[in-house]
């Protein structure tokens, strides 16, 4: 049932090049990533967690076409290629496709007022007539959580749960279908976490919105989630239904990371999989499987071998050797 | 401008006469400050237990500025035992840095002030009373007794000097008597080694921009304990690394702790990690503690409504609840404190004694202490009561219990095996 994924990517590339000598020509390539597939169903969360560096962000930007190209594979939003578009189409799709920033601090101009960062792409696009504009930015405040006469304030007299707010309120004036969050709720405090984490879902269920929720805060992925990918060094290692990735990891990178997420229960004793050593160099990453370097099941077969992408259960994949057969 | 007013507008001689009286206090402080061969006996003092590594003893410290005295702690009062760890809760600007700067007499001067209180650190055969310490004296005790770890350990290293040559600032600086360069250089090589760094000779000559995160940090605790401190403050040591990373580096924190037969006080505010590595817990609320006692007391009898809320609006693996609990309104402006409790506005287990004055501690066993009305002897049945929570706080608790429960199982089983 193709008709019900809104997103589908398929063995998806992204490098950068790497410019050295003289005349600056390209020495080496940066794999950030390096091999996704995923579908991702109408209305959804995807949670997309895995440590700083293992390409999350790039991932996020590459399927709204915020690089010029992509290396290699398919991006399918509603079942067309999102790098095929031509400028006019594109244009289209952007009021379809939005990204909220990890920051909020530094993604809004210090010199626009709300009303201005908010209502410039609606009228952009020319989304309303003017005669409703002004009334339709009040709504979109309101649904976000924001005081309608704030509109002629400046980013800098809010605070950081607001400004957070004020990022969705412009991700979501657009109508959009899809939304990337980029690390929405890292830089807040845990409170001011748990109100923004129940807009975005409130909205959600509002609007039918569709989210690929990049983290690396597992308990807020868990949270928020339907599906739930794990990415490691510019691969999606495993991925499936919240459920399955929780209770029953099955890569060993997964259970490595589970097993460190703190747990605020002072009598549990945990038995923690401590990974040795420090991600590898995505522009040197090793032979075969990636994480073979630091894998306590490593084989001999993966470190001459990539393994490619398997499904143990029904919507459970797994990029790994030692579910071969 | 009527409506103005109630944003902290201040006319402008307002403004001037806030900057003169506080210009006439910071001279005081800093006269007082700066006076030189203060004798020993003047902040001499004796611990009023001895088994604590250091006592914070009704604190204060006052930020003077231009639109009126920020009080960031405001009364505060908790003891770190000697080889314990004591974590230290609340959100951004509730004053638990300003507490552990305080210590270290690092509060940003002059605007900055302990005012009153005491903060008494345990020297072994003597204390101290750090507030009255003059400065060149003070250099001998940060680092040499406590250090500290900072929050950022991309911006803590200095870029341009290499990471061999800032560990042996510190240890030539606090301990350096006597030394030679290759004696020094030797000293910073078993620090990087003992916090897990394999390549300590190569890290030696390594810049700053050539490390990962977690290993910066690695540094930036080695750096920490070059000189064996007896108290280390490790402000939020993991908020900006990776879950595995943290756990490598809460683990090291852990080991190395036992190894020196140190204290820690931890800051943070994520409760997972106080919950792994405390053994006391004290939580902070604008300025004051709302709530003391062990790990235990804290987490699975948890009385301050603050408390409850801050554990109800942290999403858990494992604990599956259908909405965040989120608590309401916002934290109330630093320079007008209101004369109730703070939390009484945000509040919804409020009883008709929250309007009264701020609350004392309240003792609930040896241990657990909490600053909450609902605790005076009338309300303690309807306190104790979940009926009387609200509903998400109500869930959580029921969670946390179930989560624990299912944690003590899996405990049983494995030891069966």
């Amino acid at each position: 049932m193709a008709d019900d994924y809104i997103l589908q990517v398929k063995d998806l590339k992204k490098y950068f090049p790497i410019k050295g000598g003289m005349l600056s020509r390209v020495v080496g390539q940066v794999k950030a990533v390096d091999g996704v597939t995923f579908n991702l169903g109408r209305g959804q969360t995807m949670g997309l967690v895995g440590e700083s560096g293992c390409g999350k962000t790039t991932t996020g930007r590459v399927i709204l076409r915020l690089y010029k190209e992509k290396t290699a594979g398919d991006i399918l939003f509603e079942g067309k290629e999102v790098y095929d578009l031509n400028a006019k189409q594109l244009r289209e799709l952007r009021t379809q496709m939005q990204i909220i920033f990890q920051d909020p601090f530094s993604s809004l101009s210090p010199r626009l007022p709300v009303g201005e960062i908010i209502g410039e792409a609606v009228r952009e696009h020319g989304l309303v007539s003017k005669e409703e504009y002004s009334d339709y930015v009040d709504k979109v405040m309101d649904d976000c959580g924001l005081m309608p006469y704030q509109k002629e304030r400046y980013p800098h007299e809010f605070s950081g749960g607001q400004r957070q707010r004020i990022c969705i309120a412009r991700a979501l004036a657009l109508n959009p279908k899809f939304v990337v969050c980029d690390e929405p709720v890292s830089a807040l405090d845990v409170s001011i976490q748990a109100q923004i984490i129940n807009l975005l879902k409130e909205l959600q269920e509002k609007r039918g919105l569709t989210y690929l929720f990049i983290s690396h805060d597992l308990s807020v992925v868990e949270h928020i989630s339907d599906m739930v990918g794990v990415m490691y060094l510019g691969n999606l290692v495993e991925y499936g239904k919240k459920e399955d990735i929780f209770d029953h990891p099955a890569h060993p990178y997964t259970k490595a990371l589970f097993s460190a997420i703190p747990i605020p229960d002072p009598g549990s004793k945990m038995n923690r999989i401590v990974l040795e050593g420090s991600i590898p160099s995505p522009a040197n990453p090793p032979s075969g499987c990636k994480f073979h370097t630091r894998c306590k099941n490593c084989m001999k077969k993966c470190k001459e071998e990539a393994p490619v992408q398997k499904e143990i259960a029904p919507g459970h994949y797994v990029v790994c050797h030692l579910y071969d057969s | 401008m009527a409506k103005k007013r109630e944003d902290g507008y201040l006319s402008g001689r307002e403004a001037r006469r806030i900057q003169k009286e506080n210009r006439r206090i910071i001279n005081e402080f800093e006269k007082k400050r700066k006076r030189k061969n203060v004798p020993e006996s003047e902040y001499l003092t004796t611990m009023h237990d001895p088994g604590n590594a250091v006592e914070f003893d009704d604190l204060h410290t006052f930020f003077f500025t231009d639109s009126g005295t920020v009080h960031s702690v405001d009364g505060v009062t908790f003891s770190v035992p000697i080889g314990k760890t004591v974590g230290v809760v609340g959100e951004s600007g509730c004053g638990k840095s300003v507490t552990s700067l305080s210590l270290m007499q690092l509060v940003q001067r002059p605007q900055g002030q302990i005012v009153s209180g005491e903060i008494r650190l345990n020297l072994g055969n003597k204390a101290y009373e750090i507030s009255k310490v003059p400065q060149e004296k003070m250099q001998t005790i940060r680092g040499n007794v406590v250090s500290m770890i900072f929050q950022e350990p991309m911006t803590s290293l200095n870029p341009v000097f290499r990471i061999g040559d800032q560990v042996d600032e510190v240890i030539a600086l606090h301990d350096g008597e006597g030394k030679s360069k290759e004696e020094i250089k030797q000293r910073t090589i078993e620090a990087l080694e003992m916090v897990g760094i394999a390549n300590s000779e190569g890290v030696y000559r390594m810049y700053p921009h050539e490390l990962s995160g977690g290993m910066r940090q690695r540094v930036m605790i080695a750096m920490s304990l070059a000189c064996n401190p007896k108290v280390i403050i490790a402000d939020e040591p993991t908020t900006a690394l990776d879950v595995t990373i943290q756990a490598q580096i809460l683990d090291l924190l852990r080991n190395l702790k036992d190894r020196i037969n140190s204290s820690i006080m931890l800051i943070t505010h994520d409760l997972g990690v106080i919950a792994e590595m405390a053994d006391y817990v004290v939580v902070m609320y604008a300025g004051r503690v709302v709530e003391q006692g062990t790990a235990e007391d804290i987490f699975y009898h948890p009385a301050h409504p603050y408390t409850m809320g801050l554990m109800a609006s942290k999403p858990v693996v494992g604990k599956h609840v259908e909405q965040l609990y989120s608590i309401p309104g916002k934290v109330p402006n630093p320079v007008n404190m209101p004369d109730y409790c703070y939390f009484r506005d945000r509040c919804e287990m409020c009883v008709k004694e929250c309007s009264g004055a701020y609350p004392h501690m309240i003792s609930l066993s040896d241990t657990h202490k909490v600053s909450c009305y609902r605790f005076l002897e009338e309300h303690r049945k309807d306190a104790e009561n979940p009926e009387k929570m609200p509903s998400a706080v109500r869930e959580m608790m029921e969670a946390m219990k179930r989560l624990h429960e299912d944690n003590d199982s899996v405990k049983a089983e494995e030891g069966e095996v």
